[in-house]
C-alpha cells in the first residue's frame, strides 16, 4: 500500500512533535554539560509522571465516561513493585535501564491484573456505583500496602527504593510519556476506540449496534490502570520511598483535576493541564507552607466546579458555544478557516441526546402534517426545568 | 460474653451514627438520584458549628444553630452546584459533588487549622449493664436516630410533601405534569439531608469529643455503603444498613486490631454487595429503559 502522504492529518501529530523537540532540546542540554539542577530534574519527572497519569484516566473519564476514583490505586500498585524490582535488583545488576525496563513491565502489568481484577465485576455496575468501588479499591490496595511487613513492603513506614542511577531519569520518562501518548492516541482512533466513545455517548445504542459493550469497557480500564502502573513505577524510580498513604483519594481527585480541568474527551488538554498543575503545585509549594498549604485544596476545588458547571449547565450551552478556545483559536490562528480540523474525540454530551425521543421519531416518521401543530415533547430525562 | 456485649454495644453506637448518615444520603440519592459527595462534609461543618456555639454553655441552642446552618448550607449547595447541572450527564454532577466536599474540607480547614478541635458537648456518663460498661450517649445517639427514622417513614408515607418526594423519584417529568414544583422539592430533600448530617456530627462529637476537617469523609462514604446496603432509596433499610455496618466494624476491629483493615474489610464488603445485590437488601429493582 502507498503511504500518500497528503492524506495524513499532520495537526494529528503535532502533540507528538512539541513533546519530542521538548524532550530532545532537554536532553541535549543536559547531556551536553548544560546545567539543569537537581530540582528542574525532579519536576520533569513529576510532570511526566503527571502527563501519564492523567492520560490514561482520561481514557477512562473522558472517553468510556465512566467515573474511576481509584487511579491512584493503580499506580501505588505499579509503585510498590517497581520499587521492589529496583530494590532486588541494585545489588546485582545496578538500578539503570534494565532494572526500570524488568520494573516496568512488572509493575505495569501487575496494576493491568489488578484492572482486570476488579474491572471484570466492577463494569458491570456503573455511574456513581462504579465510582464507590474504584474509590473503595483504592482504600483497599492503599490499606493492604500499609500493613505488609517491614521485609516485604516497609509497612506503614513505606517501601525504600533506591533512585535511579543515572542522573537524566527524565529522558526516559519522557518516551515513556510518548508511548502512553501514542498507545491512548491509537487505540481512541481506532475501531475499538469509536466503540468506547460510542459507548459514552449512548450506551444503549452502542448494545444495539452490536457492541460489546463489557468488552470494551474492559480493555479501556486495563489499559488505563497499566498506564498508572507505569506512572507508579516511574515514581518509584524517581523517589527515595514510596509510601502508600500517598496514593490515596486525594491523590485521585487531583489527577481527576487534571482531567476535568484538560477538557474530557481531550487528550492534548490532559497533557497541558497535567503539565501546568503540576508545575503550579511545585512552585506553590515552596510560597505556601505550613497552613497556608491548603489553599492549594481550595483552588482544586474551585477549578474543579466552575470548570464542571461552566462545560455541563444546560443554561449555558449558548454562551458556551460562543465563547470557547476553539472558536477563538479559529478566529485567532486559522482567521475563520474551515473548523473540520477539530477532531471528534470530544465529549459531546451537550449534542447527544441520552435517551432516543421515540415519540419525537414516530411524530416525525408517521405523522409529518402534525409537526407545525403542537409536537409532543417527552422530556422525562430532563426532570425540572432543563 | 462480655466481649460479645462489649462489641455488640460498641456496634450498635457506631451504627447509629452510620444510620444517621446514611438516613440523609438515601433520601438525597432517592430523590435527586445524585450521589451526594459533600454529604460527610456537612457533617464535619455542623460539628465546627456546634464547637464554635458552645462558647455559650448552652448544648441545645448550639445544636440547633448548627442544623439550622446546615439546612441552609445544603440548600445553598444545592443551589449553586447542583441545580445548574439538572438535566447534564450524571458525571458531571457527580464530579461537582466530590468538588464541593473537597471545598468544604479545604475551607474549613483554613478557619479552624489543621489541628483537631476539642469539645464537650455533654457528658451523660456511663452505665454499667451485666458488667459491661456502657455509655449513656451510645444509647442516646441509637434513640434519637431510630425516632428520625420513624418520624421520616411517617413524613414520606404520610404527609403530601411527603408523598411529592416519592412521586419526584418515581418520575420527574410525571410528577411535574402532576404540578408537583420538582425543583422545590429536591431542595427540601437537600435541606432534610443537611440537618440529618448535622445531627450526625453531633454524634461523632458525643462518641469523641474531638473535630477536624477530614471528619466526615470517610464516615460519609462509608455511609454510602450502608445506604447501599439497605437498599437505596429505602428509610429502614438505610437503619439496616448502618447498624449492619457498624457491627462488622466493630468485629472486624476486634478480630484484626489494626484499624486500617477494618476499612479494607468494609470497603471489600461493599464491592461485594454492589456486585451480588446492586439494591440492597431492601431496595426496590429498576429496569433501564430507553
Amino acid at each position: 500500500m502507498k503511504l500518500n502522504l497528503k492524506h495524513i492529518r499532520w495537526s494529528h501529530y503535532l502533540n507528538y512533535l512539541v513533546i519530542g523537540i521538548f524532550t530532545l532540546v532537554m536532553a541535549i542540554i543536559a547531556l551536553t554539560g548544560g546545567h539543569i539542577n537537581n530540582s528542574m530534574l525532579f519536576l520533569l519527572e513529576k510532570i511526566a509522571v503527571s502527563i501519564i497519569l492523567a492520560v490514561s484516566l482520561s481514557l477512562v473519564v473522558g472517553f468510556l465516561g465512566e467515573l474511576s476514583l481509584g487511579h491512584a490505586g493503580f499506580m501505588c500498585v505499579g509503585a510498590y513493585l517497581g520499587g521492589k524490582v529496583a530494590a532486588v535488583l541494585e545489588p546485582s545488576i545496578g538500578n539503570g535501564v534494565g532494572s526500570l525496563i524488568l520494573g516496568l513491565v512488572i509493575g505495569g502489568a501487575a496494576a493491568a491484573v489488578c484492572g482486570v481484577v476488579i474491572g471484570i465485576p466492577a463494569l458491570r455496575l456503573r455511574g456513581d456505583y462504579l465510582a464507590i468501588v474504584t474509590l473503595a479499591f483504592g482504600e483497599i490496595v492503599k490499606s493492604i500496602f500499609q500493613n505488609t511487613s517491614d521485609a516485604s513492603f516497609g509497612g506503614a513506614l513505606g517501601l525504600e527504593t533506591p533512585r535511579f542511577d543515572k542522573q537524566y531519569l527524565f529522558i526516559f520518562a519522557f518516551l515513556l510519556v510518548l508511548l502512553t501518548l501514542a498507545a491512548a492516541q491509537n487505540f481512541i482512533r481506532s475501531k475499538h476506540g469509536r466503540a468506547v466513545t460510542a459507548i459514552r455517548d449512548n450506551e444503549i445504542a452502542a448494545r444495539a449496534c452490536g457492541i460489546n459493550v463489557t468488552k470494551y469497557k474492559l480493555i479501556t480500564f486495563t489499559l488505563s490502570a497499566f498506564f498508572a502502573g507505569i506512572a507508579g513505577v516511574l515514581y518509584s524510580f524517581s523517589n527515595y520511598t514510596v509510601q502508600s498513604a500517598k496514593f490515596g483519594y486525594n491523590y485521585s481527585i487531583e489527577i481527576l483535576v487534571m482531567v476535568v480541568l484538560g477538557g474530557m474527551g481531550s487528550i492534548n488538554g490532559a497533557i497541558i493541564s497535567a503539565a501546568l498543575i503540576t508545575f503550579l503545585n511545585t512552585k506553590l509549594a515552596t510560597v505556601l507552607t505550613g497552613d497556608l498549604a491548603v489553599l492549594q485544596n481550595l483552588l482544586y476545588a474551585l477549578i474543579l466546579i466552575i470548570i464542571v458547571v461552566y462545560n455541563n449547565a444546560p443554561a449555558l450551552k449558548s454562551f458556551r458555544v460562543r465563547y470557547n478556545l476553539h472558536v477563538f483559536f479559529d478566529k485567532v490562528v486559522r482567521r475563520g478557516k474551515d473548523p473540520s480540523h477539530r477532531s471528534d474525540d470530544r465529549a459531546k454530551w451537550d449534542v447527544v441526546p441520552t435517551k432516543i425521543e421515540m415519540n419525537e421519531i414516530l411524530s416525525i416518521d408517521l405523522k409529518p402534517q402534525n409537526l407545525s401543530g403542537d409536537k409532543p415533547t417527552h422530556d422525562d430525562s430532563k426532570g425540572g426545568k432543563g | 460474653m462480655e466481649l460479645f456485649l462489649s462489641t455488640l454495644i460498641n456496634g450498635l453506637s457506631l451504627g447509629g451514627i452510620y444510620a444517621m448518615i446514611a438516613l440523609g444520603y438515601t433520601m438525597v440519592y432517592g430523590i435527586a438520584k445524585m450521589l451526594n459527595f459533600a454529604h460527610g462534609d456537612i457533617i464535619m461543618v455542623g460539628g465546627y458549628v456546634i464547637y464554635v456555639f458552645m462558647a455559650f454553655h448552652n448544648p441545645l441552642l448550639a445544636i440547633l444553630i448548627a442544623v439550622i446552618f446546615c439546612v441552609l448550607l445544603g440548600m445553598t449547595i444545592e443551589k449553586i452546584a447542583y441545580k445548574p447541572l439538572r438535566g447534564a450527564s450524571p458525571l458531571a454532577v457527580l464530579i461537582t459533588a466530590i468538588g464541593v466536599s473537597y471545598l468544604l474540607q479545604s475551607l474549613a480547614q483554613i478557619i479552624f487549622g489543621s489541628a483537631n478541635k476539642v469539645v464537650t458537648v455533654y457528658d451523660f456518663g456511663s452505665v454499667t449493664f451485666l458488667g459491661v460498661n456502657v455509655q449513656i450517649s451510645a444509647l442516646v445517639t441509637l434513640a434519637i436516630t431510630v425516632v428520625v427514622m420513624v418520624a421520616l417513614t411517617l413524613f414520606v408515607k404520610c404527609t403530601r410533601l411527603g408523598r411529592a418526594m416519592i412521586a419526584v423519584s418515581e418520575d420527574k417529568g410525571a410528577a411535574q405534569l402532576m404540578g408537583i414544583n420538582v425543583d422545590g422539592i429536591i431542595t427540601i430533600t437537600f435541606a432534610i439531608g443537611s440537618a440529618l448530617a448535622a445531627l450526625a456530627g453531633l454524634f461523632y462529637l458525643l462518641k469523641a469529643p474531638s473535630i477536624s476537617s477530614t471528619l466526615g469523609a470517610m464516615p460519609g462514604i462509608k455511609a454510602f455503603t450502608a445506604a447501599v446496603i439497605g437498599g437505596i432509596g429505602s428509610i429502614p433499610g438505610a437503619m439496616l444498613g448502618g447498624l449492619l455496618l457498624g457491627m462488622v466494624e466493630c468485629i472486624s476491629y476486634k478480630i484484626t486490631a489494626i484499624a486500617p483493615y477494618t476499612d479494607a474489610i468494609e470497603f471489600s464488603i461493599l464491592i461485594i454487595i454492589l456486585l451480588v445485590r446492586p439494591t440492597g437488601f431492601l431496595g426496590k429493582k429498576r429496569r433501564e429503559k430507553v
